[in-house]
């Protein structure tokens, strides 16, 4: 069949997507070949003179023990996070694929904290685990655990993982709960009849056909937890106590903004766009690939 | 190897009744064809059975033993299904396997297991591939051998030819028939095919709307129909059923305004009684001095032929006969009375004289 223009010529179609084509260039291309740019320059103290550079800026930075720190850091966050909100959301989708009463409202309720701001969600934890006035905060002092996230950068880091988590649990729950549901109900009743039960089912049976969705949901949310989190963390503490959870993407705010030193600021970002894209090609990747059927 | 009894089962999804007391008994390595059309709750019972579904009332007991409240993994079944339900993620053996593994059976015990059924059932070059690497047909034996390896009490079949091909799916009803023969495991066979009921069952159970109708070994069911239903379903083409009256003391049958005699049988009803006669269409004959029907279609089946005749909004009529008949505007027919089937209008059940 012969696929007819309904509109003729170049013109409408790039008016169309002209307003993408303006967003895309001013708010990311742009800046990133400012920060390409910059990420080569350095100023000097006063923010008079800059100077080519070349490459200085990065050996610096991968020389710098602080940096290093912040990757460490970072791979733990990220790891955690990962794990937390994928291993939670995992049993919730589990559980909400069996036949109960009100699953209807369970899941709605489930896909809620996506729909919350990352701000407003770190504020709620904060409100949680606030030491004085804190609901479970306050309590874990009495009981006699010394909780104070404003002091330990250890405990800090447990509330911005947490927080972080969380606001990720509802897109892994959606897409695990999807991923149960696309398993055809034949091959789990086949398996019960084979004598599999419980755990044995789920780990020989259902978890291989969920695979596809496992590496799917691993790369988003890695993806996530190391540049989409930046909002909670803040929130949460600031990047403090000192750097206990200053990631890499808040350091690149803190070294640039707070701190003016747009040169190391501009190669931190520029190796976290490197980052990305990576990351991104692998997302495409298991976008692309068919689920195993 | 065992019976099976199943003991006034009925189920309900919700307020909606689909089985309506199934009683049944099994003998030990016998082969039993439920049939019945799409939806009448033949996969419900079978799940049942299975223990994938517990029935609202009512008792399934295998080899005597109460299992209605058993999970499907303690009763010792195997179940083939209609779209196979083979693993995906393993290969031919790992799914054959996989039922013995859980068993803890020890490692060379299953080699031998698997080698031998899939030896019986032609899978040795495929061991090794998946599912998706299999056509349809392998992925039925695949099935098969799932089902054989675990040497069950019990063999359910839901439908497992469905989805083959005409020619393979009389290919492997042959199989099914041969190994069942072989392997004498107690079987539950359920289609919607009356077909493949006739040639595998040892007795055929036919299921209408939840209600088991008939219950009789197939040629029982083929010549002595159990009510207007089951002479409808069974055999195809279908039995005409043509309403009329009783007549001469319960010995004639006025169809069309035609009077046929039935022979020597006499039904006790008084004159004007309302029933519905049987006959199938290869037994009605072309005969000078039969009644007249007008032809409204001739359908060629290759060495027989099919003639549809009947008035618009009266009673239809169809014959088979023997290809090259000449057939004109219409046909004379006459119906012998050794082959005519008498059903009670009102209830639909067949009437013995
Ligand atoms: N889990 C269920 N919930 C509600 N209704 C069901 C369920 N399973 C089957 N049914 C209904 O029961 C009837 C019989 O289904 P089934 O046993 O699959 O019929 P068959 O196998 O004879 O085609 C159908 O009308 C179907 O809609
Ligand atoms: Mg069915």
């Amino acid at each position: 069949m012969e696929r007819r223009t309904l509109f003729p010529g170049r013109l409408l179609p790039a008016l169309l997507i002209l307003p993408q084509l303006v967003l895309t260039v001013v708010f990311f291309l742009w800046p990133a070949v400012q920060a390409i740019r910059s990420s080569l320059e350095r100023e000097d103290a006063f923010g008079t003179s800059t100077e080519f550079v070349g490459l200085d800026n990065f050996t610096d930075l991968f020389a710098d023990p602080l940096y290093l720190a912040a990757i460490g850091r970072t791979v733990v966050f990220c790891a955690c996070v990962t794990a937390v909100s994928m291993g939670v959301a995992l049993v919730l989708a589990v559980l909400a694929d069996t036949e109960i009463r009100g699953r209807t409202f369970y899941r709605t309720m489930l896909i809620w904290p996506y729909a919350v701001a990352p701000a407003m969600a770190a504020v709620l934890w904060v409100l949680m685990f606030h030491p004085q006035i804190g609901l479970v905060g306050a309590w874990l002092n009495r009981i006699g655990i010394a909780w104070d996230y404003k002091l330990d950068g250890t405990q800090a880091m447990a509330l911005v993982i947490l927080a972080a988590a969380w606001k990720q649990i509802s897109y892994n729950f959606i897409f695990f709960l999807a991923g149960l549901q696309a398993i055809p109900k034949t091959i789990i009743e086949a398996a019960r009849i084979d004598g599999a039960r419980g755990l044995r089912r789920f780990r020989t049976i259902v978890l291989p056909l969920l695979m596809p969705t496992v590496y799917f949901l691993l790369v988003v949310d890695l993806v996530y937890a190391a540049f989409d989190t930046f909002a909670t963390v803040y929130a949460v503490n600031g990047g403090g106590p000192g750097q206990s959870t200053q990631t890499l993407v808040l350091k690149v705010y803190l070294d640039g903004v707070v701190n003016a030193n747009v040169g190391s600021s501009s190669a931190q970002s520029v190796v976290l766009m490197a980052g990305v894209i990576v990351l991104c090609a692998l997302q495409f990747r298991f976008l692309g690939r068919k689920a195993v059927t | 190897m065992a019976g099976l009894k199943l003991d006034g089962l009925r189920k309900s999804f919700g307020s909606n009744e689909i089985l309506k007391g199934v009683d049944l008994a099994l003998a030990d390595g016998e082969m039993l064809v439920i049939v019945g059309a799409s939806g009448c709750g033949k996969s419900t019972l079978l799940r049942i059975v299975a223990g994938l579904e517990t029935p609202t009332t009512g008792r399934v007991l295998i080899d005597g033993r109460d299992v209605t409240d058993l999970d499907p993994s303690a009763r010792d079944i195997a179940m083939v299904f209609q779209n196979y339900a083979l693993y995906p993620h393993m290969s031919v053996f790992e799914n054959m396997a996989y039922g013995l593994k859980i068993r803890g059976l020890p490692r060379a015990e299953i080699r031998a297991k698997v080698d031998a059924a899939s030896a019986l059932l032609g899978l040795e070059a495929l061991l090794e591939r998946k599912p998706r690497q299999l056509s349809g047909g392998q992925r039925q034996r695949v099935a098969m051998g799932r089902a054989i390896v675990r040497d069950p009490k019990l063999f359910l079949f839901d439908e497992p030819l469905s989805n083959l091909d005409a020619k393979l799916r009389v290919q492997m009803r042959g199989e099914i028939r041969r190994l069942q023969r072989r392997l004498k495991v107690t079987s539950l066979y359920v289609t919607h095919d009356q077909v493949e009921a006739m040639t595998l069952g040892d007795r055929l159970l036919v299921m209408h709307k939840g209600v088991p109708v008939q219950l009789a070994t197939p040629t029982e069911v083929f010549e002595r129909p159990a009510d207007t239903y089951v002479a409808g379903f069974i055999g195809s083409p279908a039995m005409n059923l043509l309403p009329g009256k009783l007549g001469r003391n319960g010995t004639m049958v006025t169809v069309a305004g035609a009077d046929i005699d039935l022979g020597s049988r006499r039904f006790d009803r008084p004159d004007g009684f309302p029933v519905v006669l049987g006959i199938r269409p290869e037994h009605v004959l072309l005969d000078a001095a039969g009644t007249t029907w007008p032809v409204e279609v001739v359908e060629l089946l290759g060495s027989e032929m099919l003639v549809h005749a009947g008035r618009p909004g009266e009673a239809a009529l169809t014959v088979k006969i023997a290809n090259g008949t000449p057939v004109s505007d219409a046909i004379r027919a006459s119906f012998p009375a050794p082959h005519l089937h008498i059903f009670d209008q009102a209830t639909g059940l067949r009437m013995e004289a």
